[in-house]
């Protein structure tokens, strides 16, 4: 479920980001509580406050006094903006570094994107 | 209800032994913390005296400002479930339970109740007649529904079954999110249990050896990898704790106790080295293995 490689809280707002990415989040729509969270996932009800606070000083969450937790209305574009930033050093420069180290021809990544892409009217929402 | 525990220069000695080796440290209230250490590492003994099972041979306890030891006005307010229930063989478990419900100030019978079907509780048998996981079960049943403002699992659910075990992890979070309350969880299966500690305390040989944020601690391990001449380098150069080493040829691994800056891991990185976060049970292997840190 979580793994070592950060803290935990972290793991827990970018568990929630990837949720309202996809849209199993929507904007306006309420969140679980920290502790519900914490007891669905068996984790320290503060570390699942932590994860949540982080959220609200971001922007992506916002809080409606004893009723809970919300998505942000502009969340997701929001979220969609900065995972823009990272894809291309983090996910191509990443596959670029692979192919040359392997030796695949960058020609041939080029045309199997062209082969695997979805059709335009799928990609744009 | 939740109770502060505060202990300073503890001793506990039996006979020539030194179980206990002046400890000292602070539990802030209504947080959940987990006590790691090896067997025979002195948790059980320690948590004897917080529940005053026994007395301390020198130092200070006190629980919520007081002296446990036969002091009735604490000893009410704290419960120690050990790996086996205090009742004699003869006993039936609705009999330990109405007993605790007759003793307990904050016990909840509706609580209890819901308990005993999760964890399928045969009410009717005797305590002898109960299976290891049984015992387990009437044992972290008593626990929670006794809601003690300061609670102790001393290792009192390895009996259970993994399905039950995670079923006990559940339970706990749940109801310590409704009624907060001190909990200390001894153990030395890290793994299942880390994510519900708030603060660890790991003790080896009767001494204390960590106390932190359960966060903060599992950023203090990296294991280095790399060859040989540049993890030496890099480890030496930054005066890095070295807590163990494996050697496969001309790769090196290092495992490191200590925060990395930004700045050291970048170095790492430019020098071809790889840094890895070492999970939380193998970190207290290294620890308190024969060598480790003193």
């Amino acid at each position: 479920m979580f793994d070592d490689r950060s803290p935990i809280y972290q793991q827990i707002a970018e568990k929630i980001k990837d949720e309202i990415l996809t849209g199993a989040l929507k904007e306006d729509e309420q969140v679980m509580s920290t502790n519900q969270y914490a007891s669905f996932y068996r984790i320290n009800p503060a570390t699942a406050a932590k994860g949540f606070q982080q959220l609200v000083d971001e922007g992506v969450l916002y809080k409606k006094r004893g009723i809970g937790m919300f998505v942000s209305a502009q969340a997701r574009e929001q979220l969609r903006g900065q995972r823009r930033e990272r894809f291309f050093t983090e996910v191509v420069d990443a596959m670029i570094a692979e192919a040359q180290m392997i030796g695949i021809p960058l020609d041939e990544v080029v045309a199997r994107i062209a082969a695997v892409r979805i059709p335009s009217g799928e990609v744009e929402r | 209800m939740s109770l502060p525990v505060s202990v300073r220069d503890l001793q506990l000695r039996y006979g020539d032994t030194v179980a206990l080796d002046r400890l000292s440290f602070d539990l802030a209230a209504g947080k959940i913390y987990g006590l790691l250490g090896r067997n025979g590492s002195g948790k059980t003994s320690l948590l004897s005296v917080l529940a005053a099972f026994r007395r301390a041979s020198g130092g200070t306890v006190l629980v919520d400002g007081e002296d446990p030891f036969e002091n009735a006005r604490v000893t009410r307010r704290v419960c120690l479930i050990r790996d086996n229930v205090d009742a004699e063989e003869t006993d039936r478990v609705g009999g330990v339970l109405d007993l605790a419900a007759r003793l307990r100030p904050d016990w909840d019978a509706d609580y209890a109740g819901r308990l005993i079907k999760q964890f399928d509780l045969p009410l009717r048998k005797r305590v002898s007649g109960l299976s290891r996981g049984g015992r387990s079960a009437l044992a972290v049943t008593l626990g929670l529904a006794t809601r003690a403002p300061l609670t102790i699992f001393d290792e009192s659910y390895l009996g259970l079954d993994a399905p039950s075990r995670y079923a006990f992890y559940q339970e706990l979070v749940a109801d310590y999110a409704e009624h907060p309350r001190t909990i200390i969880l001894s153990t030395h299966l890290i793994e299942e249990v880390a994510n519900l500690f708030e603060e660890v305390l790991i003790i080896d040989r009767g001494r204390l050896l960590v106390h932190e944020e359960t966060d903060t601690l599992r950023q203090r391990g990296a294991t280095i990898t790399g060859e040989a001449g540049a993890v030496d380098a890099f480890v030496t150069g930054h005066g890095l704790e070295a807590l163990g080493e494996k050697r496969l040829g001309g790769t090196k691994a290092v495992t490191t106790y200590g925060l990395l800056t930004d700045g050291q891991r970048r170095e790492a990185a430019g020098a071809g080295l790889d840094i890895a976060p070492v999970g939380l049970q193998d970190l207290f292997i290294h620890l308190t293995a024969a060598g480790g840190r003193r």
